[in-house]
C-alpha cells in the first residue's frame, strides 16, 4: 500500500503503542496525508496490518471530522463559525469567500483549487475570525487579509500562517 | 505576579530545549527523581492545585488513587489531555506551541510520582503546528535523557507518545479519549470503574489537563506553600491561564493569579470593550457549556472555581467569552446548540436526539418562525437531557439553553412574537 516507505512508517507507529490497534488513528492520518483522503483500499490494508476488521476501521474513519473519504480541492478552507468567531464577524467572511469563489459550503471550485467548509471551534478564539487551510491556521481574518490569503494560495504561494498584526472585527 | 507557565514565551524560539533549559525547565524533574514518590504526591495535594481542564478536581488527590505496585502485566499510564475543544478555550495551545518542554517536564514528574511506564499526550487533531512542535520537543527531551530508558540514570523507564486526535469534541471527555487513544470511536464509558482502576487498555490511568501538568515543576522547585500563596484562597490556588475572546479590545491568553476579578480582566487586562460606546451585555465565564452571566452578575466576581459556582455558573476552562449590547442572544444560543448537536457521539438517546432538537427549535426561532410554547418546549427538552446520559455532553448542551432562555427571556419572546431580533430592531 502506497509503497515500502509508507508501510515502514506504519510499522514504526505500531511499535509505539501497547497494542497494535492504538496505531489506527495515526495510520489513518498517514494514509490521508499520502493520498489526500482515506480510501476503502487503505482502510482494508490498515485493518489487515493491525488485525482489525475493515468495517471497524471504516467506523473509526467516519466518526472523526478530520478524516475525509473523498477528494477535496488543493486547499481545504475550513472556516470556524463557532461563537467567538461569530462575535468577531465570521459570517461576513464566509459570505465574502462564497461570493468570491462562487461556491457554497461543501463545494469545490471548478478548477479544483479550493474546497470550502465551515467547522466547529478550532481553539483560536483570541484571533478570530480564523480558518484552517489544510494543516495551518490563518488568524485575524478581516476581508482584506482573507483576500490576500486567497490570492497567495491561488498563485501557489505558501503564505505565513498565524495571527495578523492586529485583532479585527468584520461588520 | 511572577509568571510561571508563560514566563519566556516571548523570547526567540521558546519551544527549543536549549532555550527552555536556559530558563530552568527540567530542573524540577532533576529534583523529583530520587525523591520519595508519595511525598511528591503529598506536596501536590498541599499545593491546592485543582485540575485546569474544567472540573477542578484536586490534582494530588487524583494521583493518590493510582496503585503503588504496577507490574509489566498491569502498567500504570499517564495521559495528558490536550484535546482542548470547548468553544472559547485556547489556553493550552500557548503551552503546547511555545512552552512544550515545561509540559513534558510536568508529564515526566507526574509519571515518576505515579510509577508510570508510559505517558501519552493526546492532542486535538487540528492543532497540527502544535503537534509538530511536540513531536520535535519529545525527541529533544529523549536525546537529553529526560524521556525514555533509564531517565537521568535513575533506572526508571518511561516513554512519551504524542497522539493526534482527528476532530471530535467528545474525545476531551476522559473515557472517550481513552477509547480514541486505543484506536476506536470516541464513545464515553460508564464510571465506575474510574480510570485509576481501569483506564487505558483496562490499566490504571490518570488523565490531566495540559495546564495542570505544567504547574507541577514549579511546585517541586519552590514548594507547595509558594504555589498556594498565589490565588484568592486555599481552595483556589496558583496561576491560571485565562482565554478571553469576543467583544474586548485585546483578546488573548493571559496568565494571572487564580481569582482575578472578571471586570478587572475585561477592563484592565483586555483594554475594555471593543467598541467603547457599546455596553457589556453578557459573559460566558468558562467555555460555551456553562451558564451565561448577565452584565450585572459580572460585577465583583473573582474568577475561580468557587466564586463562579456561587454566582450560579461554572469556572470550567476559564474561557471567558465577552458579549456587548449589540449581541443577538438567540443567534448565539442557536450557534452554541449547533455545536453540541454536531459533537454528540450518538451513544445515548437523550443526547443524540435531544441536541439536534434543541438546535432545530432555536434555528426556527432565529429564522422568525418561532411558535408559542417553544420556550417551554426548550426547557422541557433540556430538563430531560440533564443527568440522563453516560457523559456530561448532554448537560453541556442543556445548561446554556436553560440559562440563556431564563436570563434573556425577553429577547426570545420578542423573536417569537415579532419574527425578528429585538437587538437589531433597535
Amino acid at each position: 500500500m502506497y509503497g515500502e516507505e509508507f508501510e515502514k512508517q506504519v510499522d514504526q507507529i505500531v511499535a509505539r503503542y501497547p497494542q497494535p490497534r492504538g496505531a489506527l488513528m495515526p495510520a489513518l492520518h498517514l494514509a490521508q496525508e499520502t493520498h489526500g483522503y482515506v480510501t476503502p483500499a487503505a482502510e482494508a490494508w490498515i485493518a489487515d496490518r493491525l488485525g482489525l476488521k475493515a468495517a471497524y476501521v471504516h467506523g473509526v474513519t467516519t466518526f472523526y471530522t478530520m478524516y475525509r473519504t473523498g477528494k477535496t480541492g488543493t486547499y481545504l478552507l475550513q472556516l470556524c463559525t463557532t461563537v467567538s468567531c461569530m462575535l468577531r464577524g465570521c459570517d461576513h467572511v464566509l459570505e465574502h469567500i462564497k461570493q468570491r469563489l462562487g461556491i457554497e459550503e461543501g463545494e469545490t471550485t471548478p478548477d479544483g483549487t479550493f474546497t470550502l467548509v465551515t467547522v466547529e471551534c478550532l481553539g483560536s478564539c483570541g484571533t478570530a475570525p480564523m480558518m484552517q487551510v489544510n494543516d495551518e491556521y490563518y488568524e485575524d481574518l478581516d476581508i482584506e487579509r482573507t483576500d490576500a490569503l486567497l490570492d497567495a494560495l491561488a498563485n501557489g504561494e505558501s503564505p505565513k500562517p498565524g495571527p495578523g498584526p492586529l485583532r479585527v472585527i468584520v461588520e | 505576579m511572577e509568571k510561571i507557565l508563560t514566563s519566556f514565551i516571548d523570547v526567540e524560539a521558546p519551544h527549543t530545549i536549549e532555550v527552555a533549559r536556559a530558563h530552568g525547565v527540567y530542573d524540577g524533574l532533576k529534583k523529583s527523581i530520587g525523591m520519595d514518590r508519595d511525598e511528591l504526591i503529598a506536596s501536590f495535594k498541599a499545593s491546592g492545585l485543582r485540575g485546569r481542564g474544567g472540573a477542578g478536581f484536586p490534582c494530588g488527590v487524583k494521583m493518590s488513587f493510582m496503585p503503588k505496585d504496577p507490574s509489566p502485566q498491569r502498567p500504570s499510564y499517564l495521559i495528558c489531555n490536550a484535546d482542548e475543544s470547548e468553544p472559547g478555550t485556547f489556553k493550552d495551545r500557548v503551552i503546547l506551541e511555545k512552552n512544550p518542554h515545561l509540559l513534558i517536564e510536568g508529564m515526566m514528574i507526574s509519571s515518576y510520582a505515579m510509577r508510570c511506564s508510559c505517558a501519552f499526550l493526546y492532542i486535538r487533531g487540528e492543532y497540527g503546528h502544535a503537534a509538530r512542535v511536540l513531536f520535535e520537543a519529545v525527541e529533544e527531551a529523549r536525546k537529553a535523557g529526560f524521556v525514555g530508558k533509564n531517565i537521568l540514570g535513575s533506572g526508571w523507564d518511561c516513554d512519551l507518545v504524542v497522539h493526534r486526535g482527528a476532530a471530535a469534541y467528545i474525545c476531551g471527555e476522559e473515557t472517550a479519549l481513552m477509547d480514541s487513544l486505543e484506536g476506536g470511536r470516541g464513545n464515553p464509558r460508564l464510571k465506575p470503574p474510574f480510570p485509576a482502576q481501569a483506564g487505558l487498555y483496562g490499566c490504571p490511568t490518570t488523565i490531566n489537563n495540559v495546564e495542570t501538568l505544567s504547574c507541577l515543576p514549579y511546585i517541586v522547585e519552590h514548594g507547595p506553600e509558594a504555589f498556594a500563596a498565589i490565588g484568592r484562597n486555599e481552595r483556589n490556588t496558583g496561576p491560571k491561564l485565562f482565554a478571553v475572546s469576543g467583544h474586548v479590545k485585546t483578546p488573548g491568553v493571559f496568565e494571572l493569579p487564580m481569582g482575578i476579578p472578571l471586570m478587572e480582566l475585561i477592563e484592565d487586562v483586555c483594554g475594555g470593550m471593543l467598541r467603547p460606546d457599546k455596553k457589556l451585555k453578557a459573559v460566558i465565564p468558562g467555555g460555551s457549556s456553562v451558564p451565561v452571566l448577565r452584565a450585572e452578575e459580572c460585577q465583583d466576581l473573582p474568577l475561580d472555581f468557587d466564586a463562579v459556582a456561587e454566582r450560579g455558573s461554572m469556572f470550567g476552562s476559564a474561557a471567558v467569552m465577552v458579549m456587548d449590547e449589540t449581541t443577538d442572544m438567540v443567534k448565539v444560543l442557536a450557534r452554541i446548540s449547533h455545536f453540541y448537536a454536531h459533537e454528540s457521539c450518538g451513544q445515548c438517546t437523550p443526547c443524540r436526539e435531544g441536541t439536534p432538537w434543541l438546535e432545530k427549535v432555536l434555528q426556527r426561532i432565529a429564522r422568525g418562525g418561532g411558535r408559542e410554547g417553544d420556550l417551554a418546549l426548550l426547557d422541557d427538552m433540556a430538563a430531560r437531557m440533564m443527568g440522563t446520559t453516560i457523559c456530561p455532553l448532554a448537560d453541556a448542551a442543556a445548561m446554556p439553553v436553560r440559562s440563556f432562555v431564563e436570563k434573556f427571556r425577553e429577547e426570545f419572546e420578542y423573536y417569537i412574537k415579532h419574527g425578528r431580533s429585538m437587538v437589531s430592531a433597535g
